[in-house]
């Protein structure tokens, strides 16, 4: 690794040692994966969804194999808030890396109260807040498909937390940038993007969904350019900071989102796949940054030539 | 639990579309128990994404074998590896089978691949305990013996050994076995394990199933293999829990 090379990058207020994220429910609370590499050596980690009460998840299939992604449906399994804070923060702070704790919740209440119940816990460095979950009291239309939510929520997460917010934006949206600018003006620090892009797929001799609940979220490399090019939609339209998400497999990946807009990156459906991926990634970007002369990696962010 | 990738010593046809792959790795061949699975990447490629698990079949030295049958994709890609090409493993992973216990004799009770791991189970009771072996196939041509000992055949089309399934195979055993000093090994398809759990609780027998289920990561962190516990409370993850469980610890 390159000691001149500057690695560091800016998420809101917060600084990260380096841009390589582990995204959201592709790292569980960081044990499983701390068997495979060492987490202070990662930019960040993204715990899986926390919502107020425990969640028992979809029953099977939750997950199916399509070209070159998956698609899932695990329903937000979690062990919910009191555990997470009891159980889980006192092992991902011995892992030394920068915690960000992704919210989930079937109400605005919910996220407004998850957020301020994390606001006192030190280890949390960020919320990550994820608006691609059913609002209950619309009948389960999902938070992140109405700007209007997107924005209340933010505000009110934004009312009970100092904390750096980023806001995980849905896919599923004719124009995110949108999304992004509400995201903005509710007091987010950071948006995140992209979550899944909504899937389904047929088994043709039983004519029945492969996944349980009908539709699931797709990711993998499957989604990178729909994802690249959400990325820099947001980037060309408001100025705020973006962590790139979707289908990054190996450091090159990372970069193209870094060119296309990206402050940071997060790594997910890979983890899976290859849970020694981030630590790889940084050594190609290390290499690359050599290659191309370059001093700190986020003159990277943005830096595409149209 | 970790990543590795031993060099392929030899890939046999048994069957059909049913194959033995050896891979020489003296680590992996030293900590791997009965029960538990490797997760294989079959290629270096994105196609297919994602890894694919396999029980342990058997260990011979510093060899371990997996048994497969071509499925899908990944396994037609696994059955033209070659002898000295690499494999990308993770594992060993999973809790394995429990072989202690007070009984006389294992029933090993194995539904067409479910054969998979019990070779090395096998190898491991073998002249500590008596050992019978039940084994159900579609036909003829998909029923692998391999590493097995003392085992009746039973096949749906009847073409070789008793004409039914492997469960009604083992019913009709169930006169002449001493049923309070029998520990029951299972694997197969969710239907023949589901009825088998019945037989369980009706008989009271004392019975290990190993479940499968598609997964991602293998390690706990996809939550993509659920199970559901047997009171219904919650879910257990197939990789991780399991992927062998008590018979009665679980709702499939």
């Amino acid at each position: 690794m390159n000691r001149d090379l500057d690695f560091t990058v800016k998420i809101g207020n917060l600084t990260l040692k380096n841009p390589v994220i582990l995204a959201s429910g592709t790292a569980g609370y960081g044990f499983e994966i701390s068997k495979f590499i060492d987490l202070s050596e990662i930019g960040a980690i993204v715990t899986k969804s926390i919502s107020l009460k425990p969640r028992k998840g979809n029953p099977p299939q939750r997950i199916v194999e399509t070209p070159s992604g998956m698609l899932n449906s695990i329903g937000l399994a979690n062990i919910g808030l009191d555990l997470f804070i009891s159980e889980k923060i006192p092992f991902l702070k011995s892992t030394g890396t920068t915690i960000i704790c992704n919210i989930a919740a079937s109400s605005v209440e919910e996220y407004k109260e998850v957020a301020k119940e994390l606001d006192s816990e030190e280890a949390i460095a960020a919320l990550e807040i994820n608006v691609s979950c059913p609002n209950v009291k619309d009948g389960g239309l999902i938070f992140g498909n109405d700007i209007n939510l997107v924005r209340k929520i933010t505000e009110e997460v934004r009312c009970v937390t100092k904390k750096t917010i980023i806001i995980k934006l849905s896919p599923n949206v004719s124009k995110i940038s949108d999304f992004a600018l509400a995201a903005k003006e509710g007091g987010a620090d950071a948006v995140s993007a992209i979550n899944t892009l909504v899937g389904t797929t047929f088994d043709i001799w039983t004519r029945k969904p492969k996944i349980n609940m009908v539709t699931g979220g797709l990711s993998g490399p499957a989604i990178r350019p729909v994802a690249l090019a959400k990325v820099l939609e947001i980037r060309r339209n408001v100025e705020i900071d973006i962590i790139g998400i979707g289908g990054i497999t190996e450091w090159k990946d990372g970069i193209e989102f870094m060119i296309a807009g990206a402050n940071a990156f997060q790594i997910g459906t890979i983890n899976f796949v290859n849970p020694k991926a981030a630590p790889e990634i940084l050594t190609g970007l290390s290499d690359y940054c050599n290659k191309m002369k370059i001093k700190k990696v986020r003159e990277l962010t943005g830096s595409y030539i149209l | 639990m970790i990543v590795s990738n031993p060099t392929i010593n030899s890939l046999k046809k048994l069957k059909d579309s049913i194959y033995l792959l050896e891979c020489v790795s003296p680590e992996l061949a030293e900590i791997s128990q009965p029960g538990q699975f490797f997760n294989i990447k079959i290629n270096e490629t994105l196609f297919p994404l994602l890894r694919r698990p396999f029980s342990i079949c058997d260990i011979q030295g510093d060899s371990i074998f997996f048994m497969f049958e071509i499925h899908g994709e990944g396994t037609r890609q696994l059955a033209a590896k070659e002898k000295g090409e690499t494999l990308d493993l993770i594992g060993p992973l999973g809790n394995g089978f429990e072989l202690e216990g007070d009984y006389k004799t294992a029933v090993i009770i194995a539904g067409g691949i479910g054969t998979a791991p019990f070779p090395l189970l096998t190898k491991r009771l073998k002249g500590k305990k008596e050992i019978l072996t039940f084994i159900g196939a579609r036909d003829g041509n998909s029923v692998s013996t391999y590493g097995l000992e003392n085992y009746s055949i039973s096949t749906d089309d009847g073409s070789v050994g008793f004409h039914g399934t492997v469960l009604q195979n083992f019913v009709n055993s169930l006169p002449d076995i001493d049923k309070s000093r029998i520990k029951v090994f299972a694997c197969g398809p969710n239907a023949m394990l589901r009825e088998l759990q019945k037989m369980v609780n009706h008989y009271d027998l004392d019975c290990q199933i190993s479940t499968e289920c598609a997964m991602a990561c293998g390690f706990g962190i996809c939550q993509g293999c659920p199970v559901e516990s047997h009171n219904g409370d919650k879910y257990l993850l197939v990789c991780s829990d399991g992927p062998v469980f008590n018979a009665r610890e679980i709702k499939l």
